[in-house]
This record gives structure tokens, sequence and C-alpha cells, in this order.
């Protein structure tokens, strides 16, 4: 019997020829990523150990995200604690330079790896067909001890893209509107795997963003096919690939999705659920009082290029504030170099140092009682911006910072 | 842990890893600061209501979202003895079990029970509500051994003679 892409990550990971779904495997890991949300907490873990080592230090990677800079007297206490054990023991360590997951694709990710991230959006990697996937701290430490975890084999299911995107649609309607069709469990243990003609279509950051939202339908991971989009992403980075796996003809899936990109719309995601999606349009009109555009799912130097094209000799609405947050510093320089800093300043905007902000919070960005953002962040639940009476839409860049000039929701074709 | 009874809680569909412990509130110290706002978006009086032993029975994809490690950790540092529903998330899963916290799935309990009704859990077996039995599935050893060790890290140190 054929494999999937995820199934084939995880029989090279484990050292066998086949797996398939439901089998648990010991698994080797390529990669160990963990940020400030609870690093402190492995560290204290690890110290409660007897004899406590790391199996393989070199796959550790370390990233001060969350609350950058530093927004608390506790929180420094925790930065600390973090910021010393990378130091004392020889882990790759981050802190400034941009929402993890974006650090690492620019920096670490290849094809074929299997990776272990202390954070839900870990299933990003797919962009580059690498198996990431969200765990706890505590599995997190077993994995910095033994090198190794235990892993179920998840079913597949196939999503089989063609067509291409209209203009003015981006990434973020795209998984929105999967979400919406398979519902906030729709995958839940699942792989969700991508493919076919439409997605030559669609450049890196639109297919991380793809991928990193896939654990809003409950996914274990995401996973793309590499093609030479991909190939030279890597090569860009200065990276090669570890393996490059295809599905097989006969691999087996729990269901095959097929999209026609073109029939894609403008897509808000409205409060409490990710998977609570209308047509934008229907939208139109409900009072903001934020606006923000950043994240690990769309803080990348195409969706920044995106808003800045909308708002560019046009203001931020003044009753509204609009924050603009890179997703990492390469991001933010490259926004420099190209002006797009200025735009937004020009605008109006709040521009601010990469970081999660307020897509996490409890750092930067905070919305009080009543009060609404629209967002390109990764979630909407119940508080995740702030007070627990509060309200958060999702939607694509292009939406956001047409929003953020009317004060209300609005599309990019009405500014 | 062959058999328990106790009072349940029931909630809805979908239940968050940010309704379970919203962020605001991680930057506490401890688990046991932290706890008092469990549930708090949802239902602010709730942790104060919940007494040890009790039992959460919940509708899908309880657990969805972040990976935070504390929001099983303040079920059961709450007293909660297990949380029945009829799916979870999957990292909330794997978090639970790791913090010694025994997660049962049953499609058809939530469908019928009343908050602060009475129900007996026969693990690996069924759940028993009004003399009507609900069959559970049977749980692997390790996930048995991880939850009566309290943890992973206590079962590592359990397996390896360390306590």
């Amino acid at each position: 019997m054929g494999m999937t892409i995820a199934e084939k990550i995880i029989a090279a990971a484990a050292g066998v020829s086949e797996v398939k779904p439901g089998d648990i495997h010991t698994v080797e890991l390529d990669r160990l990523m963990s940020n400030d949300g609870t690093t402190h907490l492995t560290i204290d873990m690890y110290n409660k150990l007897k004899n406590p080592h790391i199996a393989d230090v070199d796959k550790l990677v370390w990233i001060v995200d969350h609350n950058v800079p530093c927004d608390s007297v506790k929180t420094a206490a925790s930065h600390k604690k973090m910021r010393d054990f990378a130091k004392k023991n020889g882990i790759k360590f981050y802190e400034g330079e941009g929402v993890c997951h974006q650090v690492m694709m620019e920096k670490h990710v290849t094809s074929g790896e299997l990776i272990f991230g202390a954070d839900s959006h870990t299933c990003a990697y797919g962009a580059v067909g690498a198996f990431g996937t969200g765990v706890g701290c505590t599995d997190y430490l077993y994995a910095m001890v033994t090198g190794h975890s235990w892993l179920l084999v998840p079913e597949t299911l196939r999503f089989n893209l063609t067509g291409k995107l209209q203009e003015g649609v981006y990434a973020r309607d795209l998984i929105l509107t999967i979400i919406g069709k398979i519902g906030a469990n729709g995958a839940n243990y699942m792989a969700m795997e991508f493919g076919g003609e439409g997605l030559h279509t669609l450049n890196m950051s639109d297919r991380i963003s793809i991928c990193n939202l896939c654990v809003e339908a409950g996914a274990k991971t995401a996973l793309m096919e590499v093609d030479d989009i991909a190939l030279d992403y890597l090569k860009e980075h200065g990276r090669e690939p570890k393996h490059v796996f295809k599905s097989d003809d006969d691999a087996n899936y729990a269901k095959v999705y097929d999209i026609d990109l073109s029939t894609i719309k403008p897509i808000v995601a409205k409060p409490h659920f990710v998977d609570s999606v209308v047509d934008a349009k229907e939208c139109v009109g409900t009072h903001i009082d934020e606006a923000f555009l950043g994240s690990c799912n769309n803080g990348r130097i195409e969706d920044l290029r995106a808003g800045a094209q909308i708002i560019k000799g046009k203001k931020v609405n003044p009753m509204v504030r609009f924050l603009v947050v890179p997703a990492s510093a390469d991001v933010y320089r490259q926004a420099l170099d190209e002006g797009i800093i200025d735009t937004f300043m020009e605008a109006g905007a709040i521009v601010m140092n990469p970081n999660c902000s307020v897509c996490w919070g409890s750092c930067q960005g905070v919305i009080g009682e009543n009060e609404v953002l629209i967002s390109t962040g990764t979630r909407n639940f119940k508080g995740r911006a702030g007070h627990k009476d509060s309200f958060v839409y999702l939607a694509s860049a292009a939406t956001v910072t047409a929003s953020a000039i009317k004060g209300e929701i609005a599309t990019a074709d009405m500014v | 842990m062959d058999k328990f009874s106790g009072k349940i809680w029931v909630l809805g569909d979908d239940i968050d890893t940010d309704i379970i412990i919203p962020t605001e509130y991680l930057a506490l110290k401890t688990v046991d600061d932290m706890k008092p706002y469990a549930f708090s978006p949802l239902r602010p009086e709730l942790a104060g209501q919940i007494s040890e032993g009790d039992i959460i029975v919940a509708g899908k994809n309880f657990g969805c979202g972040s990976s935070r490690e504390q929001a099983p950790e303040i079920i059961k540092a709450l007293g909660i003895k297990c949380v029945i529903a009829k799916s979870f998330a999957r990292i909330f899963f794997r978090n639970s079990f790791n913090n010694g916290l025994l997660l049962i799935e049953n499609e058809d309990l939530h469908d019928v029970v009343s908050e602060g009704d009475n129900i007996t859990v026969h693990v690996n077996n069924y759940i028993e509500h009004q003399e009507k039995k609900y069959p559970i599935a049977e749980l692997p050893q390790n996930l048995v051994d991880i939850v009566n060790a309290g943890g992973l890290v206590k079962a590592m140190r359990k397996l390896n003679g360390l306590d």
C-alpha cells in the first residue's frame, strides 16, 4: 500500500519501511523549537530530573517572541530563566528576531524533517514539506532529554488545489474557507496534505499562512508537496532538503477534497470561532476599535505589501488603532527598504517590533471590554485578545487594512 | 483507579484553552494562583464551585487551541477527577495524560446528563448514569501507568527508580 507524505516522514523517523494510520511509533526528532510561552515550565521540570541532560543540543532552538520586549517583572523573570539556561547549555537562542515560526522558516526548517514545537502553530513548517507538530512542555522535555518521542500515525486528508486565486483574494481567505467547510475539529488528530496544479500558483508566504492555520481545524500537521518554489526558498535561505517526499499514487486518504482556487472569495471569521466563517461582504459595516496586521500567519513582507498598497496616500480612521507588526526582523528590514514602513506611518499606523503582539493577547494592543478587533492573527476565541467580553474578527491583510481606513469592516475594493 | 463516582459539571462544544485559562493569567507564578480563573471567560464562578473528585462532561473538541500545558494542569489542580467529552483536541489530549489528568471519550453521555448529576466511571469499561451504562474504550496500559503515577515526569522517575 502506498503512503502519504506524513506517513513517509514518520516511517523515516522511526527507521521502518512502512507505517499505517493508527500505528504508534517511536520517532527520532530532527528539531525541537520552544518559545517563552512555556519554556520556563520545561526548565522547572528539567531541573527536577536526576542527572538531567540534553540528548542533542544542536537540535534545540529557543525563541523569545510572545512578550517582546518584556511587559512585566514576572515575565522578565521567566525570560531570564530561559536566557540563562540557553546560554549555559549552548542552545540556539533568539530574542526580538521575530515570531518563532517565521524565524524557524527563515533560518532552520527543511523538507522531510520531523519537528516538535512547544506551540500549536508548529504545523506551519509543512510549507516546505516538514512534519511540524505542536506539543506541550512535558512532551517537549521528554524529547529534549531522550531525543525521541512517540507518535500515532495520523490519517491524512488530501486537498487537491486547481486554478488560481483571483486578484484581491488571499491565502488567508482560502484556509478560512477550508476550516469553515471541515469545521474546527474537522481534521482532529489528522494530517492535512495539499497538492495539485493550483499549489504552484501559491508563493511561500501563502503556503506558510495555509499550513500555519491548519491546527485551527484540529490538524496534527499540515504538509505541502515540495515543488521548485519550495526548493528555491530553501536554496535562497542556504539550506538543502533532508528528504523530498511525494505521496504515492495509491496512498490512502481519509477523504479527498477538490478545491478550485478561483472560486474563493474574501472571508471573515466571526467571534468566537475560527470556523464561524462568512463572506466578508456580510460583515461590512461592523464597527471596529482596533486593527492588527501581523503574526506568524500574516506578518510577512507579502502581507505588508498588500496592506501598504491599499493604505498608501490614505489615513487610518481616527477612531481606530492600527497595529502593524512585521513577523520577523528580516521582514521589518525588507519593509523599511521598500518604503512600506513609511507608508504605514504616514497613514497613522502604529508600527511595532516583531513579536506575537495582540494575537496572543497579553502583551501589546490588548483590547478592552466590548471592544472589537479585526485581525490577521491566528485565533478569535472569546477573550483571546484581551477582555473576556471583547470580539475578534479574522481576515486577510487586505481586509484588515481596508477596515482600519474605514473604521468598520470593509473589503479592499471599498477604499 | 478502577472505579470512582463524582458530581458532574456540564460544558458545551469547543471549550478552548483560552477559556480554560486566559492568557492574562499565565504570568501568575503557580498553577494554584491561576486556578481561580479557570473557565472565567465562560463561567467566572465555576472554579470556586468545583470540589475535589468532581467530573467535567463536555461536548466535542474539548481543549482546542494553544499547546499551553497550564490548561490540563489547572483542571487537575481544581480537583477534577476526569474529563469526559465527545472528543478532545490532540495537543490537549497528550498534555492531559502527561500531567496525570484522565480523559475519556464518549459520544452519548453529554446529551443525556444534567449538571449536578452523579455518575460512576468504571475505568476501561463503562460509565454509569441513572442505572444506564455507556461503554468506553480501553486505554493503553502505558497511559494508565502515566495517569496513576500523576504524569509523565513522575512515571519516568518511578520507572527509573528515582522515587
